[in-house]
């Protein structure tokens, strides 16, 4: 009997062994995937088993954690005005999960982060318990307040950038919500969820960074851009050979001004009154390939742009010639995220250099340990520097005699651009109110670049302009960060 | 170290030695290691919950030390030549998951739930019952031989264990399998565990009277030996008894372990491929067969092949759905290679049954890859240490007879091990001494004073020629 016994000692040996496969394949191979599945409870005890590391703007904590009655769960988050910085923290609810930065950095947040390893195991050496780190933005809380009063009752957006380094400054979005309504567990925490979510203003989507607009009338500075930087105009002064009406190229279509004397209108005197006849003129006579490369310097078609956060995606298209030329105007399928339009404003006032925006200016350990610091980062030279003095001085007189007059700013000089975006079918809904610029102080820096976008600011659709509503906001914005400077 | 009197060869050869060393010095020494690593995995418990050893400590201790030293005594007394790694191992596993029980014990999430109590002084009675049980049958069964004359009572004694459950008024249905018989005043009892063991008494008893007729009698077919008709009649009573069980007990596991354990035994008596063969396609038709129309099993197998539907399904509060199943894999995974350390990981998640059935997937998620295996293989030291006791047998009913016990823990791990970690569908079932559970640590400490009494008689010195003429003559004669 003893043949038939080894076979079986084999056979119970191959039980086990396949056990241990099975568990080296969990435990090892899959436990990644497991240990970091959404679902897997695991992921929101850890996270709200400390108090969370908070996240800092000027210095000051925008959020904060208080102790719970659950046994799951030991703290829940807090914001303070968290409907003005729900766009820059996202949400961390123990009920539905987490969203951009709350999410992104959960590793320092929470503590677990890989970096902060070493010390954690110190910590438990010393018997400290351990901390959540801190996530220092680049976040300026007068501008963020200036730009998320401007907007008030509106549907809009805003960003604003400090050109000469990326970091970002403001980043508002409204109608917005408080994350804390939802950061708990219990029931009603998940109803309010489902209501904003359902809710069909959006008051969840971050317009700032993940809506893209028709940008209107804005994209005339990226036209002129490409125009300057192709020769196609000699000089800003120069007149331009456009008739007006403008017929579309390949088509019947006459293109109009809504405003005064563009036939021939020298480049400067075009942009000042935003005459859509020289700019889908110059954007034809560029040519689509050029277009879209000189909007891809200036951050377009970029699908992963991270702030850290994921922008959306900016697209100016590969196009037919009427098509084209009407692109270059920022209509037909041009599209644009607020914060891609204070990229290229930003980029014109930092001397035709687009610097890489971001919001997180450190992570910090618990104890206050720098463990990362970002460095400013350049994304590509936009225009040249010739280009970039020429395109200034077109905004500036925008905003001196021209469309943009109400974003002024005494003792700084203010560039921008006004845009009212026609979309709907057949232009059919209220337009978008646009407008860009940035401000110069008397020393030549420039502290800030902003873009405002207003869905829909009154009931009446002729009072929607983006001289008259996006920019005031623009301006306080502007002023907000030179204020916070002095 | 070892007590070694006459003999200076210390490897012993697959039959017992004469004069073989008794190793119980060996078996002290592992004692003390099988008892010292719980008590310390215990204040690991207590530092990680409460940051303080647990007052508990000494108690455990001693309590421990207490079962794991009479155990030895009686052994040194009374199976002086047995095994010197069962006993360790078994003291061991025993320990270990007392431990882990008392560590689920202190989960504020299980102790919210409407099922909870507090398992763990039950599970150190129920060691001491089946220490002392251990105890009677080391003691009291002198020689293994003895039972073989209780062939036939074995069989109707495993036939009523086994269908007690199905008895109207003392069958409890605990969610879904119906393997409980509940007493009033002493709780559930799972006659199955004790079943196991009858039964295999039993095939051995009846495997050694048939073996030549079940091995010899036979036509060749396509390079098998089939069976005769009338040779298939037991195996296929055994089938259908095990099917019964799937069908009315819908305890899948307990079907599986009583078939495999006849398959594994008929093969070491008849030395015949042929009848695992057979055994394979009956077990794979019963199997298909009931699956095809039980809705238990049914579902069982879906809840396997796809665990996190399940996990949705019982999210949605649809009844007769679990997340058991995702969560003991979140478990595991969440363990790592090195696991999170007692006391700090969240399988407490898994709520119900994380202390029996589930209570592998706590020691995957706070002792990791490594501490599972070692877990693992110390089940399959226990099972090779009883297979190579049945090799060193000198008669065919202790043969048998330890194969059998030994296949069968085998196959239970195997099978709730394999189920917990999503190798094979779950079945109801408890990892033998780790899993809370007073019949399956009762039960599992009789089959080793068994497998100890058959190990001892197998090393002992062989009688002088002198005392037994008459035994020594068949020894010579036996290939």
């Amino acid at each position: 009997m003893n043949k038939p016994l080894r076979r079986i000692a084999l056979f119970c040996g191959f039980l086990i062994l396949t056990l241990l496969i099975r568990d080296n394949w969990l435990q090892y191979v899959k436990a990644d995937t497991l240990k970091t599945d959404t679902k897997n409870r695991r992921i929101s005890i850890e996270r709200y088993a400390t108090p969370r590391g908070n996240i800092i703007v000027d210095g000051k904590a925008i959020t904060g954690s208080v102790a719970t009655e659950g046994t799951d769960f030991k703290y829940k988050r807090t914001w303070k005005d968290g409907e003005m910085w729900a766009p820059v923290t996202g949400y961390a609810s123990q009920a539905v999960g987490a969203t951009q930065l709350e999410n992104l950095e959960d590793g320092i947040l929470t503590g677990n982060d890989d970096r902060l390893f070493f010390r954690n195991t110190l910590d438990m050496v010393t018997g400290k318990k351990k901390e959540g780190g801190q996530v220092v933005t680049t976040l300026n809380a007068a501008a963020q307040k200036a730009a998320f009063e401007g907007l008030g009752n509106k549907k809009g957006a805003v960003a604003a950038i400090d050109p000469s380094t990326g970091a970002i400054l403001a980043l508002a979005s409204t109608p917005s919500y408080d994350p804390g309504t939802f950061a708990g567990i219990s029931s009603k925490d998940g109803e309010t969820f489902t209501k904003l979510d359902k809710n069909k203003d959006k008051p969840m989507l971050n317009r700032a960074l993940r809506e893209t607009y028709p940008p209107g009338s804005t994209f005339k500075v990226v036209t002129a851009a490409a125009a300057l930087e192709n020769g196609k105009v000699n000089g800003i002064d120069e007149r331009t050979d456009t008739p007006d009406p403008y017929r579309l190229p390949q088509s019947t279509y006459d293109l109009t001004n809504e405003h005064g004397a563009c036939e021939n209108a020298t480049l400067r005197d075009a942009l000042e009154v935003s005459c859509n006849t020289v700019f889908a003129n110059l954007s034809d006579q560029v040519g689509n390939e050029k277009m879209i490369e000189q909007a891809d310097k200036f951050g377009f078609n970029e699908a992963e742009l991270d702030i850290p956060v994921r922008a959306a995606e900016s697209v100016y298209p590969k196009d037919n010639r009427p098509q084209n030329a009407l692109s270059g105007i920022g209509q037909a399928s041009t599209r644009a995220t607020p914060l891609q339009m204070a990229m290229v404003s930003s980029a014109i006032a930092n001397g035709g250099k687009l610097m890489k925006p971001y919001m997180v200016d450190q992570l910090r350990a618990s104890n206050l340990d720098t463990i990362e610091t970002h460095e400013p980062e350049e994304l590509s030279q936009a225009v040249s520097g010739e280009t970039a003095q020429a395109l200034q001085g077109m905004m500036e007189t925008v905003v001196k005699t021209g469309t943009g007059t109400k974003a002024q700013i005494p003792g700084a000089t203010v560039g921008g651009k006004t845009g009212t975006a026609q979309h709907g079918l057949k232009n059919s809904e209220k337009p978008y109110a646009w407008f860009i610029s940035y401000a110069k102080l008397s020393d030549g820096s420039s502290p800030v670049a902003v873009a405002v976008v207003v869905e829909d600011g009154s009931a009446n659709r002729d009072d929607i302009s983006g001289g008259g509503l996006a920019a005031p906001i623009a301006r306080d914005v502007m002023k907000a960060v030179i204020d916070s400077k002095k | 170290m070892s007590s070694t009197t006459n003999s200076p060869t210390h490897h012993t050869s697959t039959i017992g030695a004469i004069g073989a060393p008794s190793r119980r010095n060996t078996e002290l020494m592992l004692l003390v290691f099988a008892v010292a690593i719980p008590v310390f995995a215990y204040a690991n418990v207590g530092l990680a919950i409460n940051d303080e050893v647990p007052t508990g400590l000494l108690g455990y201790g001693l309590g421990l030390g207490l079962l794991a030293g009479v155990g030895h005594l009686v052994v040194r007394r009374f199976a002086p030549y047995s095994d010197p790694l069962m006993l360790p191992l078994a003291t061991l596993l025993n320990g270990l998951g007392l431990v882990v029980i008392w560590r689920l014990d202190q989960s504020e999430r299980l102790q919210l739930s409407s099922t909870y109590v507090e398992a763990s002084p039950r599970q150190l009675l129920n060691s001491a019952i089946g220490v002392a049980l251990f105890v009677v049958v080391v003691i009291f069964l002198k020689d293994h031989r003895v039972l073989q004359r209780y062939t036939y009572i074995s069989m109707v004694t495993a036939l009523v264990l086994l269908l007690l459950p199905l008895v109207p008024g003392l069958g409890a249905n605990i969610f879904g399998a119906k393997i409980w018989i509940r007493i009033p005043g002493l709780g559930t009892i799972q006659p199955g565990e004790f079943a196991k063991i009858v039964i295999v008494v039993f095939f051995a008893g009846y495997l050694m009277v048939k073996r030549d007729a079940l091995a010899l009698a036979s036509r060749r077919f396509m390079g098998l030996y089939l069976p005769r008709g009338r040779d298939l009649g037991p195996i296929l009573i055994v089938w259908a008894v095990s099917i019964l069980i799937l069908v009315f007990e819908t305890d899948l596991g307990t079907s599986l372990l009583f078939f495999g354990m006849f398959v594994i035994m008929l093969y070491v008596a008849t030395e015949r491929t042929s009848w695992i063969v057979f055994g394979l396609l009956m077990s794979a038709a019963g199997a298909v067969g009931v699956a095809s129309f039980q809705p238990h099993v049914q579902q069982r197998v879906q809840a396997w092949l796809d665990p996190m539907k399940e996990y949705q399904l019982s999210q949605q509060g649809i009844i007769g759905h679990s997340e058991q199943s995702m969560e003991a894999l979140w478990a595991f995974g969440s363990g790592g290679t090195l696991g999170t350390g007692l006391g700090q990981g969240n399988s407490d998640l898994i709520g119900f049954a994380a202390n029996s059935d589930f209570i592998l997937a706590t020691f995957g998620e706070e002792l990791g890859l490594a501490g599972v295996m070692a877990i693992l293989l110390l089940f399959g030291l226990i099972v090779e240490r009883g297979i190579r006791t049945a090799l060193a047998a000198r008669d065919p009913f202790g043969k048998l007879l330890a194969a059998g016990l030994s296949g069968a823990f085998a196959l239970q791990v195997f099978v709730v091990a394999g189920g917990v970690l999503g190798l094979i569908p779950l079945t109801g079932m408890t990892l033998p001494f780790v899993a809370y559970g007073g019949s399956s640590v009762i039960a599992n400490w009789a089959l080793i004073g068994i497998l100890l009494r058959i190990s001892d008689t197998a090393r002992r010195p062989a009688p002088t020629p002198a005392a037994n003429p008459d035994a020594e003559m068949t020894q010579v004669v036996r290939p």
